[in-house]
């Protein structure tokens, strides 16, 4: 059988793997997709679509602004506005000493020259969810966050992938890549492709593809969880998290609310199944009702617990390969991927068509964990991050 | 953790689940059986606890099931009726944890087996006009009339296929229905072709001298029957007024406050498929099973399905598959030996020869014709999220293959009844949009909750898991 | 032609032996069965459509009566979104439809 070529094979059908097939068919390469389910079957289009800078870690900040700005003309990239709304993300203080912390982030990033975390006062707290319990003494917020709809957001990422030309496979699972001669040559489950360049996308399945190229990352599966409520009269209000508890909440234009929230089950990635643990899922009910009296009418419809890789260190692998030419990896997104998914795939369609980029993502790099042994056995990020964890796939 | 482990937890008192609970219990294995009803029987047996019940409904099944409460109730079995199961799956060390709720309480349960008798449901009849007020299952109309002795008022329609609908329409022009017209959907033909099933079907005289008996009432009652009716629709506004159906080519029509639809029956899957047992296409009955053995064993180990929720075979089938699933669990657990689970199931597959001998010919005979599985673009097939056929339609064409990214795309199945309305209509439009068989097409995963759970509800569970006193988890 | 407004119920086509309760249904009391459920109620009253579609907000009415279809959610004793026909009736038991908004 001959091989398909091209200028490039992704493989990874999700978000990233589509962002990054978009940006590099619009500089005029031939791109491949190679996708084992289905676009967007994981995390990428059953998570909780929060379009989040707030909150993130130091490293990831630059890129999820640039990432934002496309979010805000997302209509014009992919020929719809995926349901993006932005409606501010908002990170409740309870206590005085929650918001001391928050202050403390606040002015943690304006010595690095950021200003899109800003701390509000009660008064404003509850001019934006009139429905909050009393008692919270403000919030840090970055007003040009919001959500948009994972799954309408998949649908259009199809859609302008197909028409920009990208040779899409779905239903085919990579089995091995090799390179020979500055050719790639990806194996799968329907014939091999050839390219000189491949671009490793693969979500919790990465780490296996990094190895076929020759990095070793210290990659885990997780299983994000969040559950969706039936529909509630709308609020239109900011995606909501607390500095002092695991929660995310927001709710969708139908009506329907997401509550998330660190909520983690068990991933098993030899079988697509991921199981989740109630008692999670009871404490953010609990916590819900307790800061949303109105939510008291609400039924739990659906919990999710998805596939998502996720590294020691809690931020995701962005940039060339360490161990290969012509292999690039956007991957270990550790559920909240979702937001950089437009600017992380214009980052690596620069990368691969001119050899570099602007965009700082140093500290992404795929070879950081080989240096520091201690960090593979799960060093924590910053605590920040906590509430705000995104994903949740089918 | 909360509480104890019991030996069996069974979901679901129709026969299948009376009958095992009773004979689990009996031979000494600790068993609660759990069901969303109010009273035991499951739909088949509805209200046979109640001597004060319908006496007119005609329905040979009430003395099997007298028999079968009987049993439960002598048995040391524990039945929790009101008690919905929310949740099945893995709990910690190897035994499985079910999430309950009853009358505004959650609990957990943790159980070593778990044994699925959920039963069958109506298969969906999406005709335009099936969501109006006025248009309800024949099932839920035979319902009414076993549970409360009600009938509905004024000119009722009946259409489509099956024995229940013709047992249906019996029951209810026996308390005087005003029943205007029995649309008969089955097309032509298949009759003719059922005949060589038929030989294998007379091992069980009684079940077709008792269908016959069916076919020929209508004409006794006076109701008009219209054979090989191609087209059914239900015309209305606020909620229906009439009917208007084809039949050779000619549309027909007559008004009514009811319609009454009908084209059998299928089992009721959303426990299995939460548990993770495999299912497999059955072509003869039209719909997915899941994968048993000779005992109703599941793929997933301690995970058992018993009665029409493992296959249709009807209710008297039930109760001796639901006996042959406690055998087979007792035995597992060392209640009994491997040869006596064996020496008595003997009994059990003599009694159930007969009964699975007749079925070819009943699905075959009864098999829904495509014209009413295949609803024209405009029409609901899904009646919680709203999406016609021309929607999966759309899907499909903008590259949809897969059922879970149909299901993504439009949202089908994503509503408060997880798709036991649409599970059936919807893989039949992606299957007959895409030329393959409807087995490549696959089934709807099933999410926790398999019924929508209040928030409320969900939250006191966190005060079960993690009682005041202790210190809560970050 | 539309029609302006809707008149379809059952009836208690067998007399029961059993006793009777008082229930409201949308504040009109209606005497029931000791053993019907609460969605029975609702049809013997003919209090149709008892809800309307969440997504267009279209009539709908107690369909399946077994607890699969989601049709006969109704508020009962200030608990919204029940399903009306897994539920007993009770004596003084408040049922309301949600005719006027779609859930």
């Amino acid at each position: 059988m001959t091989a398909v070529t091209a200028d490039v094979v992704v493989i990874g059908g999700g978000l990233h793997g589509c962002s990054a097939a978009l940006n590099m068919a619009r500089r005029g390469l031939s791109v491949v997709v190679i996708e084992k389910d289905f676009v967007g079957r994981h995390a990428s289009s059953a998570n909780a679509g929060g379009v989040r800078t707030l909150g993130r870690d130091p490293r990831e900040i630059t890129l999820s602004l640039a990432s934002l700005d496309l979010w805000h003309q997302i209509e014009s990239i992919v020929g719809s506005d995926c349901g993006f709304q932005a409606s501010g993300q908002l990170r409740l203080a309870e206590t005085p000493e929650a918001l001391a912390r928050l202050q403390r982030r606040v002015d943690m990033l304006t010595s690095q020259g950021f200003d899109h975390e800003e701390i509000i006062g009660a008064d404003e707290v509850y001019d934006i969810l009139p429905g909050l319990r009393p008692g919270c003494v403000g919030g840090l917020i970055c007003r040009r966050d919001g959500s948009a709809n994972p799954l309408a957001t998949m649908q259009a990422y199809r859609a302008v992938v197909l028409a920009a030309g990208v040779d899409l496979h779905e239903g085919i699972a990579a089995t091995g890549a090799t390179r020979s001669g500055g050719t790639w040559t990806v194996t799968t489950s329907a014939g091999a492709f050839e390219a000189p360049v491949i671009v490793n996308c693969a979500g919790a399945w990465a780490d296996r593809v990094a190895a076929w190229i020759g990095d070793m990352v210290p990659v885990t599966a997780v299983a994000p969880c969040a559950m969706i409520t039936s529909r509630m009269p709308p609020s239109l209000g900011p995606v909501v998290s607390t500095e002092s508890r695991p929660l995310s909440l927001k709710q969708f234009e139908n009506g329907t609310v997401l509550i998330s929230g660190s909520l983690r089950g068990v991933a098993d990635r030899n079988t697509n199944v991921a199981a989740i643990k109630l008692a999670p899922f009871a404490a953010r009910a609990a916590t819900v009702l307790e800061l949303f009296p109105a939510m008291q009418g609400a039924q739990a419809v659906r919990f999710w617990a998805g596939i998502e890789a996720a590294t020691p260190d809690g931020s995701p692998i962005i940039g060339p390969s360490a161990a290969a030419e012509g292999a690039f990896h956007a991957f270990g997104f550790n559920g909240h991927g979702f937001e950089l998914g437009p600017g992380c795939g214009a980052v690596i369609a620069e990368l691969v068509t001119t050899g570099s980029t602007n965009m700082p993502i140093a500290g992404l790099e795929v070879d950081r964990f080989e240096a520091d042994p201690g960090v593979a056995d799960g060093a924590r990020r910053d605590p920040i991050e906590q509430g705000v964890d995104h994903a949740a796939s089918t | 953790m909360s509480g104890e482990t019991i030996d069996l937890a069974v979901v679901g008192a129709g026969p299948a689940g009376m009958a095992a609970a009773a004979t689990a219990a009996d031979l000494g294995l600790d068993v609660r059986l759990l069901d969303e009803q109010p009273w035991p029987g499951g739909q088949i047996h509805r209200g046979v606890d109640r001597l004060a019940g319908p006496k007119t409904t005609d329905d040979p099944d009430r003395a099997a099931g007298r028999a079968l409460l009987h049993a439960l109730r002598q048995s040391k079995a524990d039945y929790r009726p009101r008690t919905c199961v929310w949740h099945v799956g893995p709990g910690d060390d190897g035994v499985f944890e079910l999430g309950l709720r009853c009358d505004g309480a959650v609990a957990l349960l943790r159980a070593r087996h778990v044994l699925l008798a959920t039963g069958s449901v109506e298969r969906a009849m999406p005709i335009p006009g099936w969501t109006l007020p006025g248009v309800m299952t024949a099932g839920a109309a035979q319902s009414m009339l076993k549970a409360s002795g009600l009938c509905p008022e004024g000119p009722i329609v009946m259409a489509g296929s099956g024995p229940l609908l013709y047992l249906c329409a019996d029951q209810l022009a026996a308390v005087g229905a005003d029943i205007r017209a029995l649309l008969d959907t089955t097309p032509r033909g298949r009759y003719f072709r059922a005949l060589r099933d038929l030989p294998a079907a007379l091992r069980a005289p009684a079940v077709l001298r008792r269908g016959l008996g069916l076919l020929r009432a209508p004409a006794r009652r006076g109701i008009p029957v219209h054979r090989h009716v191609e087209a059914v629709e239900a015309v209305g506004d606020l909620g229906v007024t009439g009917v208007r159906w084809r039949r050779g080519g000619r549309w027909d029509q007559t008004d009514c406050d009811h319609l009454l639809l009908h084209q059998g029956v299928q089992p009721h899957i959303n426990l299995p498929r939460l548990a993770g047992c495999a299912m497999e296409w059955d072509d003869v009955q039209h719909c997915w099973k899941p994968e048993t053995d000779d005992w109703g064993r599941s793929t997933v180990p301690g995970c058992w399905v018993a009665g029409d929720g493992a296959g249709i075979a009807g209710g008297e089938a039930a109760s001796d598959f639901g006996r042959l699933a406690a055998l087979g669990v007792a035995a597992d657990l060392g209640a009994l030996t491997r040869e006596e689970a064996g020496r008595r199931a003997t009994s059990h597959n003599r009694a159930l020869a007969p009964l699975l001998a007749v079925r070819p010919f009943l699905d075959n005979l009864y098999r829904p014709d495509r014209a009413f599985m295949l609803p024209a673009d405009g029409t609901l097939a899904c009646r919680c999220e709203e999406m016609t056929a021309g929607d999966i339609r759309k899907a499909v064409a903008d590259g949809c293959h897969a059922i879970e990214a149909v299901k993504q795309y439009t949202r089908c199945g994503m509503g408060a009844c997880q798709g036991r309305m649409c599970g059936s209509t919807v893989p039949e439009v992606i299957a007959d949009a895409r030329g393959v068989p409807v087995s490549a097409v696959g089934t709807y995963s099933q999410r926790t909750p398999v019924k929508p759970l209040p928030l409320t509800e969900l939250a006191k569970l966190d005060t079960v898991l993690n009682p005041p006193s202790t210190e809560t988890a970050a | 032609m539309s029609q302006e407004s809707l008149d379809i119920r059952f009836r208690r086509a067998v007399r029961r032996a059993t006793g009777e309760v008082t229930v409201e249904v949308d504040g009109r009391p209606i005497a029931v069965g000791e053993e019907d459920t609460a969605a029975a109620a609702i049809l013997l009253a003919g209090a149709l459509p008892n809800r309307l579609s969440a997504v267009s907000g279209s009539p709908r009415a107690p369909y399946c009566m077994m607890g699969a279809c989601f049709e006969c959610l109704a508020e009962i004793d200030g608990v919204p979104l029940q399903q009306a026909c897994l539920v007993q009736v009770a004596d003084g038991m408040r049922i309301r439809t949600a005719k006027g908004s779609p859930t």
